[in-house]
């Protein structure tokens, strides 16, 4: 199977240097230019991870996160060329699930974009309950009962990570190298930043959170009682 | 609240009581004054007239005495006495303004038979109320003496006056003494009067002076709070507050003054800013356009790289200078943007618990590849020293310095320690090559400047490494110091407190060579 790159992009030459990269690992790659025909592209191309741009003409790559993630859950990178801090938050607030800072190795984001395609399946039926929520692993759906709850691939996998052993507390670092497959320390504001858009989901009240909680200096835990 | 509290912090306090306290003294001083001048005043009119009056009463004594001893001289001893008593007590008229006593002089006894002479009086006044020594006095100078001295009375109240006395000769007797005894009751009483109406007064004029002195600076000092309490607000960084300006005084100028300097402080506070927000969105800017490109570039060498196996030599020979260089320039890109957030103030730290020990070691095991390459052996020493601080920038500094001293260790050995105390934490590097030569002391955290142009460059760093670093170390209220050692080679320390914006007053590890100490 091919995987597909969507990468939005308004810099050309940085677009065709993506294409030839992209290419010679042997995936296919499809561009769009600017922001307000991104999610168009985005439903004709159906590519398994989209690359993104922040800055873009027409629409805030912001914005363009925030549309996709209405009807899909496909990996996205961001490709930002500030390190700054509200940036990233912000574009993983609207969903990316991991981003890559400009001047990037080509290596370094080879390695990303396989990390977000290599995501554990699981084949065996298994399944899980987390206080009152049913985990079906091999159908990748969570329920309360019997309602399903729409998560991304990456927020099912995260809960699912930490539902596998119940009472055991993660470490940022932990589920970083567990979910996001990093090799090396990564920002443990992608973990803050997710578990957050989870909660938001499962939790009946995100600010007092039940299943999924802190554990104060350590990282997170699930709580299934 | 304390009193010496209310004391130092308020002034109107200050200067109601002192106002108080000085006024009350002065008054008590001319109150005295004034008391003592009517009284004294009041005594002297008094006394001259009671003499002059004695001076009278002893002529007519004179008189009635020459007159009975000519006209009747049959008149027994004890009738004449009375005769020259009633007569005298006649002129002191009703009510008397004094009373007569007829007192026997030197041996009281009469010269011829040795009896005792007889002694009369008004009969209302004790012999007592004559003082001894006005009796003595009388006795030896023989004419007209008075004294003042508490008049005692037969029913047992007395009362202070003025006792004047005469040598009174009668011939057929012998030598009396006639004393007159004035009370000085009207004049007690006025004086009393005149000191209860001073101390009432003066009471009253302290009490309206305070007042007074609570009203005016008040008048004074409540501005001045209006014109604090707007600074503060002023200083929170409320910059629109302004004082109401009253009236043309001079506190309606102060005003004035303070509300254009609080108008021009906000100017150039505003101007500031936006400088300040237009320097960082320059800098994000040219982030972002200088960025994209040099994506492309580095991808595109990258490939070039990947292929040199394939190219000529001279090709691939420059595929892998262009990819070498790059990392360099990349470096120096992100050298240049750090240095420019920090000059924009746009820095900020991303303070966390950490341990300065583990963060060394981090850095120390990331660096061996470039020690081995160096042939330099790097030796870490210390305990977990826990700090609060931003640690991308205390790992920066610290593998600044560590690859600073590999790179000028000349193949020795590179000593690290950090230690901690109560206040902060601190971590030395010391190399054993050239240490810091020239000028180098004084500028080793200038950007750009390098140490020595001749040496080769095994990191390629940037020249902005140090700079940079001592803008970390500021941005944490730390210290990074510069020397040299006594037996050569350079040592570099870094000093952080516990918790950014904590103070320092010592640093946990102690350099080599004090006195060439260099504070960045």
């Amino acid at each position: 199977m091919v995987n597909r790159v969507l990468v939005i992009d308004d810099d050309r030459a940085l677009s065709e240097m993506l294409g030839i990269v992209l290419r010679a690992e042997g995936f296919d790659v499809d561009f769009c230019e600017r922001g307000d025909t991104a999610f168009a592209a985005f439903r004709s191309s159906e590519p398994n991870v989209v690359l993104l741009d922040l800055m873009l003409p027409g629409r805030d790559g912001v914005e363009v996160c925030r549309q996709i993630r209405t009807e899909s859950g496909v990996p996205i990178v961001m490709l930002t060329a500030k390190g700054d801090t509200v940036d990233v938050v912000t574009g993983l607030e609207a969903g990316a699930d991991d981003y890559v800072v400009k001047p990037f190795k080509p290596k370094e984001l080879i390695a990303r974009l396989k990390a977000c395609l290599r995501r554990p399946v699981t084949t065996q039926n298994e399944a899980l309950r987390v206080g009152d929520l049913a985990i079906d692993a091999s159908a990748h759906t969570v329920t309360r009962d019997g309602v399903l709850i729409s998560l991304t691939p990456l927020e099912f996998d995260l809960l699912l990570a930490m539902a596998r052993q119940p009472w055991q507390a993660f470490s940022r670092e932990k589920l970083l190298s567990d979910v996001w497959g990093y090799q090396h320390p990564g920002d443990a504001r992608l973990v803050s930043v997710h578990v957050q858009r989870l909660r938001a989901k499962i939790e009946k009240d995100p600010n007092d959170p039940q299943i999924v909680v802190t554990v104060r200096g350590v990282g997170y835990k699930v709580n299934s009682g | 609240m304390n009193p010496l509290k209310i004391w130092r912090r308020s002034l109107q306090t200050r200067v109601v009581v002192t106002t108080t306290i000085a006024s009350t003294l002065a008054v008590v001083v001319f109150g005295f004054l004034l008391v003592q001048v009517i009284s004294s005043g009041v005594i002297d009119s008094k006394t001259r007239l009671s003499v002059s009056e004695a001076a009278i009463a002893r002529d007519e004594a004179v008189r009635v005495v020459a007159a009975a001893d000519t006209l009747s001289a049959s008149l027994s001893e004890e009738a004449l006495v009375d005769t020259v008593v009633s007569a005298v007590a006649l002129r002191a008229g009703e009510p008397s303004v004094y009373d007569v006593l007829l007192l026997g002089a030197g041996a009281a006894t009469n010269a011829e038979n040795g009896a005792r002479v007889p002694e009369r009086g008004t009969n209302l006044v004790t012999e007592a109320s004559v003082p001894t020594q006005l009796r003595e006095a009388l006795k030896e100078s023989n004419r007209q003496a008075w004294q003042f001295s508490e008049i005692e009375f037969l029913d047992g109240v007395s009362q202070p006056g003025l006792v004047v006395g005469a040598p009174l000769e009668i011939p057929s007797i012998g030598r009396y003494d006639l004393y007159l005894l004035f009370p000085f009751t009207q004049e007690a009483e006025t004086i009393t009067l005149v000191r209860n109406a001073t101390v009432g007064a003066g009471a009253l004029l302290v009490g309206v002076l305070t007042l007074i002195a609570a009203f005016v600076t008040r008048q004074v000092v409540s501005p001045v709070r209006r014109v604090a309490s707007v600074a503060r607000e002023l200083q929170r960084g409320n910059l629109a507050q302004r004082l109401r300006v009253q009236g043309e005084d001079d506190l309606a100028s102060l005003a004035v003054s303070f509300n254009e300097m609080a108008t021009d402080i906000e100017a150039q506070i505003r101007r500031l800013e936006e400088m300040s927000s237009l320097q960082q969105r320059f800098v994000s800017d040219v982030s972002h356009e200088l960025r994209t490109p040099l994506t492309t570039v580095r991808m595109a060498a990258d490939v070039l790289f990947q292929e040199r196996s394939s190219l000529p030599p001279e090709a691939a020979r420059s595929a892998e200078l262009l990819a070498a260089q790059l990392d360099r320039f990349e470096d120096l890109l992100v050298n240049l943007l750090e240095i420019s957030k920090v000059d924009s103030g746009a820095a900020t730290l991303d303070s966390v618990d950490m341990d300065l020990l583990e963060v060394t070691e981090s850095v120390v095991d990331s660096l061996q590849a470039l020690a081995k390459r160096a042939n330099v052996t790097l030796q870490l020493e210390g305990g977990p020293c826990p700090v609060t601080a931003d640690r991308r920038r205390v790992e920066r500094i610290v593998r600044n310095l560590v690859s600073n001293a590999i790179d000028h260790g000349d193949g020795r050995p590179v000593e690290i320690t950090v230690a901690c105390d109560s206040e902060g934490v601190a971590l030395m590097v010391r190399d054993h090559g050239p240490g810091l030569v020239g000028d180098a002391p004084d500028r080793v955290f200038d950007r750009f400047w390098r140490g020595d142009p001749s040496r080769a460059r095994t990191t390629g760093g940037t020249g902005l490494g140090l700079a940079i670093a001592r803008e970390d170390a500021r941005l944490h209220d730390g210290w990074l110091h510069a020397a040299n050692a006594p037996d050569g080679g350079a040592c570099f320390r870094l000093s952080l407190p516990n918790t950014p914006g904590g103070r320092l007053s010592r640093s946990a590890v102690s350099m080599p060579n004090a006195q060439e100490l260099v504070r960045a």
